[in-house]
C-alpha cells in the first residue's frame, strides 16, 4: 500500500541533488536506493505504515466483533423468553408474546417467524422461511423480505417440543451501515496517515540531510586540501555532534601527523645538506686546491665519514619509521630481558671505566617480556650512548632494571646537563637537539628511536630530572607467566 | 670488481639474474655476492633457491638496498650467509667475502687455534702466549676466539658486534675498540711482536707477520 511513495520521493530529491559541477553527475548515475536518506525515509515511511494500517485494522476488527457478539446474545436472551412462554402458556402464549414484540415500535428490527409442524405460518414478520436456513440452532446471516422490504437478518431456528419451529432474529442493516461508515473512516485515516508518513519520511530525511552536509562540506574542503577547516558543532550533544567531535578529533591528528612529516622534511633538509655540502666542498676543494696526494688522500676521506654519517642518519630514520609502521609486532617472541641486559652491562662496562666513570648496575634476575630483543637491545644502546656522551668524568651513571606490578622499568641515570624542562616533550622528535647538545656529536634521532621502540611495546619512555642530570625510564608491560 | 681483484681475488661478473645462475651453477667459485633485484627475470632470491636446490653450498653474501629486518631474514632464509645493505664500505664487504670463504674451507670441530705463538684451547678454554698463561673474561676469550678464527683477515667492527654480542646495529660509542683494545693490553702489551693490528678505515687484523 505504501510501496509507490518512494518513487515519488526521488522525482522530488531529484532537483536537490542537481549542485553545481561533478556531484551532479554522480547523484545522477546513482540508484536512488542507495542514498541514504532515502532509505532512512523509506524505512520511515514503511514502519509508520504497518503500524498505522494494525492500528486501523485492529479498531475496525473488534468493534465489528462486538457489535456481533451484542446481537448475538440479544437473539438468545429473546429466544430464552419466549421458550419460558411457551413453557408456561403454551403456543398460545408464545403467539402472544411474538405478537407482543412485533408491535412494540421501540423494538424494530426484531424479526420472528413460528411455524408449526407441518409448515405453516403462524405468526411472524417474514412472508416466507428464508432459503437456505435449513439447521437449527445454528447462526445465520442471511437476505430477508420483511415488510416487503429487503434486508438482512442474523438469524437463528429453534424447535418446538411439540413440533413446529421458531425463528429469531435481528435485522442487521443497520449494524452493516455502522460497518460501511467506520471502514470509510478508518481507509480515510489511513490514507491521512499515509500522507503523514509521506511528509514525515521527507522530513526525516531533509533532516539527514542537513546534518550530512555539515559534514561533507568540511571533508569535501579537506580533501581539496583545506586541512583547517573543522566541522561545526550544533551544541545539542547529540548523535551527529558525537560524529562531528570524533571527525574533528581525526582531522586533529592528521594535521599533527601532517605537521610531523612537514617538520621532519624540513629537518631531513637541513640535517642532511649540512653535511652534504660539507663533503662536497671538501671535495670540490681538494680537486682545486690539494697540493700533495696525501692532502687528496686525507680530503676524500674525511667526506667519506661525512657520507657515513648521512647514511646512519637515513639508516636511523628508515629504522624509526619502520618501527612506527608496528611491522615488528609481528615478529614479537618472549624473551627474558635479564641476560641481554647483562650483557649490554659489560659492553659498556669497560667503555664507561675508560672514561672515568662509574656504571652502577642493578638488574633483577628475571624480566619476561613479549617483545623484539634487538630493538629494546638498541633502545638501551641508545640510552647508554647518550649518558656516556654527556657525563663528565668522575661521575656515576645508574643503570637499573626492575620487574615491579607486570611491568618492567629500565632507568639510567647520569649526572651530566640533562634536559631542560621545556625540552623535555620536544626530546623524542625526530632531530630536536636541546640548545646544550649542539656542540656534541649526534643526529638527535636516538630518543626519537627510544620513544619509537617503548611505544611498538605499549610502553613509554619517560624524561625526567635527576637533579643534577637525566633520569631516562624505559617502561614495557611485562609478559604474564 | 676492481677492488676485489686488487685485493688477490678473481672475480667474474653477470649483469643479470640469468647470466649469473647460468654462471654459479656452472663453475667452482668460493664466494657469491648477490644483488636482490636483478634484472633478466631471476631476482637474486630465486636465483639463491634454485642454486640452493641443486646442492650448491657455496657461500652468498647478499648485497641490496632492501634493508628492513624482513628483507633481512628473507635473505637469510633463501640461503644466504650474510647480508650487506646498501651503501656499504668496500672494506666491510671484502672483509665478510673473505670471511666466508675461509669459513667454507674448514669446516671440521677445531679443538686448537694458535696464532704466532698464541694458543688457544677451546676445551679448556684456556689461552697461553709462549710459556705464558693468559687469563681473559669470557667474553674477551669470546673476542679472541673469533678474531683467531679469522686470523690473517680483516675483521670489521660490525661483525665483531653480531659475531661476539650479538648486536645488530651500531652503537654510537666505540664500544668495541674499548674492548679490543682491552684484548689487546692482555695478549699483546708484554710481549715484543703484536698480533693483533688495526686496520685503518676497516677494523682489526690478527696476524703474526707484520703488516
Amino acid at each position: 500500500m505504501n510501496l509507490p511513495a518512494p518513487p515519488n520521493f526521488g522525482v522530488q530529491a531529484e532537483p536537490r541533488a542537481l549542485a553545481p559541477g561533478r556531484r551532479k553527475r554522480q547523484h545522477r548515475s546513482r540508484p536512488l536506493i542507495r542514498s541514504a536518506g532515502v532509505r532512512f525515509a523509506l524505512a520511515y515511511a514503511v514502519v509508520f505504515g504497518v503500524s498505522a494500517f494494525a492500528l486501523a485494522f485492529s479498531i475496525w476488527y473488534s468493534t465489528l466483533d462486538l457489535l456481533q457478539r451484542q446481537v448475538e446474545v440479544d437473539i438468545r436472551n429473546d429466544a430464552l423468553v419466549l421458550d419460558e412462554h411457551y413453557q408456561l402458556g403454551g403456543l398460545p402464549s408464545l403467539i402472544a408474546a411474538i405478537h407482543d414484540r412485533l408491535t412494540d415500535v421501540t423494538q424494530s428490527d426484531g424479526i420472528y417467524l413460528l411455524e408449526d409442524a407441518l409448515g405453516n405460518r403462524l405468526i411472524g414478520n417474514l412472508d416466507t422461511w428464508p432459503n437456505g436456513l435449513n439447521q437449527v440452532n445454528t447462526w445465520y446471516e442471511l437476505p430477508v423480505t420483511r415488510d416487503h422490504q429487503s434486508s438482512v437478518a442474523l438469524l437463528r431456528a429453534y424447535s418446538l417440543p411439540g413440533g413446529g419451529e421458531l425463528l429469531v432474529g435481528r435485522d442487521v442493516t443497520a449494524r452493516d451501515k455502522l460497518r460501511n461508515v467506520l471502514r470509510d473512516g478508518l481507509l480515510w485515516a489511513l490514507g491521512l496517515m499515509f500522507a503523514l508518513g509521506i511528509l514525515g519520511a521527507f522530513l526525516v530525511r531533509s533532516l539527514f540531510r542537513r546534518m550530512m552536509r555539515d559534514i561533507s562540506t568540511t571533508t569535501r574542503a579537506i580533501a581539496r586540501g583545506d586541512l583547517a577547516r573543522r566541522i561545526p558543532l550544533t551544541g545539542d550533544g547529540d548523535e551527529f555532534d558525537e560524529l562531528a567531535t570524533i571527525i574533528n578529533d581525526m582531522l586533529d591528528r592528521i594535521s599533527r601527523l601532517m605537521d610531523g612529516v612537514r617538520q621532519v622534511s624540513n629537518a631531513i633538509a637541513h640535517d642532511l645538506r649540512t653535511p652534504i655540502t660539507r663533503a662536497r666542498t671538501r671535495l670540490e676543494d681538494a680537486s682545486l686546491h690539494a697540493h700533495s696526494a696525501e692532502d687528496l688522500q686525507s680530503a676524500i676521506e674525511r667526506a667519506t665519514l661525512d657520507l657515513d654519517g648521512i647514511v646512519g642518519v637515513f639508516e636511523a630514520l628508515l629504522r624509526i619509521a619502520e618501527i612506527e609502521a608496528g611491522s615488528r609486532r609481528a615478529a614479537f617472541a618472549p624473551i627474558d630481558l635479564a641476560p641481554m641486559l647483562h650483557d649490554m652491562d659489560e659492553l659498556y662496562r669497560a667503555v664507561a671505566e675508560e672514561r672515568g666513570l662509574t656504571l652502577e648496575t642493578r638488574i633483577e634476575p628475571r624480566l619476561p617480556l613479549l617483545g623484539d630483543r634487538d630493538l629494546v637491545q638498541q633502545a638501551v644502546a641508545n640510552l647508554l650512548d647518550n649518558a656516556l656522551k654527556f657525563t663528565e668524568p668522575g661521575t656515576v651513571i645508574g643503570f637499573t632494571a626492575r620487574l615491579e606490578e607486570a611491568v618492567i622499568e629500565i632507568a639510567i641515570t647520569d649526572r651530566g646537563p640533562g634536559i631542560a624542562e621545556p625540552d623535555r616533550a620536544r626530546a623524542t622528535e625526530r632531530f630536536f637537539r636541546a640548545e646544550s647538545a649542539r656542540s656534541t656529536a649526534g643526529s638527535g634521532l636516538g630518543l626519537a628511536l627510544v620513544a619509537a621502540v617503548a611505544q611498538l611495546h605499549n610502553g613509554t619512555l619517560l624524561l625526567a630530572d635527576n637533579d643534577p642530570g637525566l633520569r631516562a625510564v624505559i617502561t614495557l608491560p611485562a609478559r604474564s607467566s | 670488481m676492481k677492488g676485489l681483484r686488487e685485493a688477490g681475488h678473481t672475480a667474474e661478473h653477470a649483469d643479470n639474474g640469468r647470466d649469473g645462475l647460468f654462471l654459479a651453477a656452472s663453475e667452482n667459485f668460493d664466494a657469491i655476492i648477490l644483488d636482490r633485484m636483478l634484472p633478466g627475470g631471476i631476482d637474486g632470491l630465486r636465483l639463491l633457491e634454485t642454486l640452493r636446490a641443486q646442492d650448491n653450498a657455496t657461500p652468498v653474501v647478499f648485497l641490496s638496498a632492501l634493508g628492513q629486518v624482513d628483507d633481512r631474514v628473507k635473505g637469510l632464509k633463501a640461503g644466504g650467509d650474510d647480508y650487506l645493505i646498501k651503501p656499504f664500505a668496500f672494506a666491510e664487504l671484502l672483509a665478510r667475502v673473505e670471511a666466508l670463504t675461509r669459513r667454507g674451507k674448514s669446516d671440521g670441530p677445531t679443538t686448537r687455534l694458535a696464532v704466532g705463538d698464541l694458543e688457544m684451547d677451546l676445551l679448556s678454554r684456556s689461552v697461553r702466549r709462549g710459556v705464558q698463561k693468559i687469563d681473559l673474561q669470557p667474553r674477551e676469550f669470546r673476542l679472541l676466539e673469533y678474531l683467531m678464527r679469522h686470523a690473517g683477515q680483516v675483521v670489521t667492527r660490525t661483525m665483531l658486534l653480531e659475531g661476539v654480542w650479538d648486536y645488530h646495529f651500531d652503537p654510537q660509542t666505540n664500544v668495541i675498540d674499548v674492548h679490543v683494545s682491552r684484548l689487546r693490553q692482555k695478549i699483546d702489551k708484554p710481549f715484543e711482536l703484536p698480533l693483533l693490528h688495526t686496520v685503518r678505515n676497516a677494523g682489526y687484523m690478527l696476524r703474526a707477520e707484520e703488516v
